[in-house]
């Protein structure tokens, strides 16, 4: 059987299509699988997690399919990056459905505030957060090799994550209040927004990703 | 700085070609849709929406390829509507690698579908596309029209608006049908009045000539993302054009 160098986790939650798409674009020599069996993501070189909809549903599917043991081992032990609700799930709890997360990381997941959803001119700020939105990077890290501080990419949330560990934070984005747009540690990098669908820099984070060796 | 303002190139497509029609009439042929999307890519689109407009349902398939297509190719957001009927529908299309998918008609025969596939696959993949025209025998300004403009359906475009978002729609994509196809610009006045009474983004569509109505269509109908079609497929104006003149009249933009 051919080794698997990228796992893609399929808990059933929508498409994954177009993650493994970038990532096959960005290492086509690599082999990269969409999966959703826990011996998979065991042996893979490199995890990718990502997650859409609601965050409930993603826990409650994961858990179905058998497969929270392997993606918390795999946040331990090789390079992991998450993306979306595949960020949101890594912590405590939730205020989307009051759901427990995989507690990888202290910290909670909250909702834009309604209060807060104005710009500086008064003008209404919508949630979903849709579109494309600056990331500042107040540390440096690998992953972020070659993107340019305050590069924009393209997000799709309602919901964004509050670590109580400051020392994760390596992205921020302004919604207009800052949240936490990107955490690292270790082996771990996740992130709120897509990269899978921020044109040439989402790509390079990727490729930034896929030649990680922490 | 903050969120940007997004241009949507529209790609009207029939039987696996792009088309551009005036008020829904009189279809030319724009072009082979890959080859466009991956065009507009490369100008910085921010997002690309896809309109099934094919009529036969024996040919209703070839949009799924093309979608296969361009989603490997091409990475950023892709929305595709036209003859969403059912839940099962929108898992296609977004099996094929859609990210959003638009629903139109159906929204007004069978509203559950809006609320089902909200449920099912997240209100961020689901848009509620609304065909509005002003009309002056109703207790409303405008409007909702279905069946591409043909049928009035007697509902108020605003109320309709909220009861779609209160179903589970994650963005609403309003078409004027009085200005879709001749240039005169959005309708910022219907636009603003569903923007202001939504959350969720609002994408101003139909009738746009110059690229002072894609500021017009920010500035006065308080719209999140701009659609075009014609100006862009026939060469007039590229994407990058679009976005210096926004950025030059104060609208951030990518």
């Amino acid at each position: 059987m051919k080794n698997i160098d990228i796992a893609v986790v399929d808990y059933g939650m929508g498409n994954l299509r177009s993650v493994s798409k970038a990532l096959e674009h960005v290492a086509p020599d690599l082999n990269v699988v969409v999966t959703s069996n826990p011996q998979d993501i065991h042996t893979a070189k490199r995890v990718v997690f990502p997650g859409q909809g609601a965050m409930p549903d993603c826990i409650r599917e994961l858990d179905a399919r058998g497969l929270r043991q392997a993606v918390v081992e795999a946040t331990q032990q090789k390079p992991f990056l998450g993306i979306c609700i595949g960020l949101q799930m890594l912590f405590e709890r939730s205020e989307e459905g009051n759901a427990a997360g995989l507690g990888v990381f202290s910290g909670q997941v909250k909702r834009f505030a309604a209060e807060d959803m104005h710009d500086a001119e008064g003008r209404k700020l919508k949630v979903p957060h849709m579109g494309w939105n600056q990331v500042q990077q107040p540390t440096t890290h690998p992953l972020w090799l070659d993107i340019a501080d305050n590069e924009r990419f393209y997000y799709v949330h309602s919901y964004y994550v509050r670590p109580d560990d400051p020392t994760l934070v390596t992205g921020i984005t302004e919604y207009p209040k800052p949240f936490t747009c990107a955490i690292a540690k270790d082996n771990l990098f996740a992130v709120q927004f897509h990269p899978e669908k921020s044109a040439k820099a989402g790509l390079q984070l990727l490729r930034n990703f896929v030649h990680w060796n922490p | 700085m903050g969120l940007a303002k997004r241009i949507i190139p529209c790609l009207d497509v029939t039987n696996g070609r792009v088309v551009k029609g005036v008020n829904f009439l009189e279809l030319r042929d724009a072009g082979d849709p890959v080859e466009i999307a991956q065009r507009y890519n490369d100008q910085g689109a921010d997002e690309l929406t896809f309109l099934d407009i094919t009529a036969s349902s024996d040919n209703r398939d070839l949009i799924l390829h093309i979608i296969e297509e361009v989603a490997s190719q091409v990475f950023i957001p892709l929305t595709v509507g036209g003859g969403v009927r059912q839940v099962d529908d929108v898992r296609r299309l977004l099996n094929a690698g859609a990210d959003k998918v638009s629903i139109n008609t159906t929204a007004v025969l069978n509203p559950q579908v809006v609320q089902d596939a909200a449920g099912r696959f997240g209100s961020q993949c689901i848009v509620v596309a609304i065909d509005a025209k002003k009309v002056d025998n109703q207790p409303f300004e405008w409007e909702v029209f279905t069946h591409g403009g043909r049928k009035a359906t007697g509902l108020d475009a605003v109320k309709w608006a909220q009861h779609m978002v209160s179903l589970g729609a994650g963005e609403l994509l309003v078409t004027s049908m009085d200005r879709d196809g001749t240039k005169i610009g959005f309708n910022n006045p219907l636009n603003r009045a569903i923007s202001d009474a939504v959350d969720v983004p609002l994408i101003a569509s139909g009738g746009v000539g110059n690229l002072q109505h894609l500021v017009d269509g920010v500035t006065l109908g308080g719209a999140d993302a701009v659609l075009a079609a014609s100006i862009f497929h026939y060469g007039e104006y590229t994407v990058q054009q679009a976005k210096a003149y926004m950025q030059q009249h104060g609208i951030e933009v990518r």
